[in-house]
């Protein structure tokens, strides 16, 4: 597998996501500058974390007309997985690649802390090497992910089984107390309707290796190898 | 062309929970401003266009907003447009 990451000035996971996908999965990675207009020729596009252009406006709002970003959703309307982590949440759904906007954590903090999600749909490109309903423990570090969307939306959401992850408790349990920045629906990822573009706020590059804690979000990746084959 | 000067106002729709405003809203309650109520947080854009006229200005702007300035998700926004007297050429 071929992957590229983008680098947004303010990105701060890309090496991260590069490191992971380089040393521990072994696959062929590269970086791509925001201001290329075009793609390498790569299966996998990564948004990787971070605090694209300051967060000015609104988180990705900016990142969103950078003129990478045509050549993502070309990737991506082509049936390719695109994954957005955190801020490259953020981006995919400014850009209208996934349905919904970000708010201002419930509690108006940045929250930094491991959390557990829980599987929703083992049945896609991110998420085929987990178990139904498997708990994950994974980093979270933002202060706008708190997903929103209308009410007709989330109802497609579920019908088209594109929540991906809620939080929820250690052992799979999905409560207020679970959640937390108050994402409707416990929403800690999405997929579009193709189930090609995923986007969460936990980071699964922070818990690939045991050395930081967990290897919790290595499924993920091998998920993405695995549905290459 | 003459310049107008455009001020947008920017709140989380009505449907959505503001918590800043609440917060800001007990806050002054502690104070003993007992009289306030539905105190709502937003953004205040203010800009220069150069445009024909006030209704197309008004246009112009609106445009801006609904491509970058807002996110007619979770937010709503309100446009006035003032003539500036200066022109430009």
């Amino acid at each position: 597998m071929k992957a590229a990451v983008i680098v947004f000035p303010g990105s701060n996971c890309d090496q991260d996501c590069w490191h992971v996908l380089n040393d521990v999965m072994k696959t062929k990675v590269q970086y791509v500058w925001h201001k290329e207009s075009s793609l390498p020729d790569v299966d996998l596009v990564v948004l990787p974390g971070g605090f694209s252009y300051g967060d000015y406006l609104r988180t990705g709002a900016i990142a969103r007309f950078s003129s990478i970003m045509k050549a993502v959703k070309n990737h991506a309307e082509k049936g390719n997985p695109v994954i957005g982590i955190c801020n490259g949440f953020q981006i995919l759904l400014e850009a209208g690649l996934l349905p919904g906007a970000m708010l201002r954590n419930r509690s108006l903090k940045f929250i930094c802390k491991h959390v557990h999600i829980r599987t929703e749909n083992n049945r896609t490109s991110f998420t085929n090497r987990l178990k139904p309903h498997e708990t994950l423990n994974i980093p979270i570090a933002h202060g706008e992910g708190n997903y929103f969307c209308d009410e007709q939306t989330l109802e497609e959401l579920e019908q088209n089984k594109q929540i991906v992850f809620r939080y929820a408790s250690e052992h799979g349990e999905v409560a207020d107390s679970f959640n937390p920045n108050g994402s409707l629906s416990h929403i800690a990822g999405i997929t579009n309707r193709q189930g090609n573009v995923l986007g969460m706020m936990p980071h699964p590059e922070r818990a690939s290796e045991s050395l930081l804690g967990s290897e919790d979000g290595r499924k993920i990746w091998e998920s993405i190898l695995a549905s290459m084959k | 062309m003459p310049t107008f000067t455009a001020t947008v106002n920017v709140t989380l729709k009505k449907s959505i929970l503001d918590p800043q405003g609440q917060t800001t809203l007990q806050a002054l309650e502690v104070l003993g401003f007992r009289d306030a109520k539905d105190l709502r947080v937003g953004k205040h854009f203010i800009l220069k266009v150069d445009s024909d006229s006030k209704v197309e200005a008004e246009k112009q702007v609106k445009n801006m907003c609904e491509k970058l300035l807002i996110n007619p998700i979770i937010e709503e926004y309100h446009v006035e447009v003032k003539e500036s007297g200066g022109t430009s050429k």
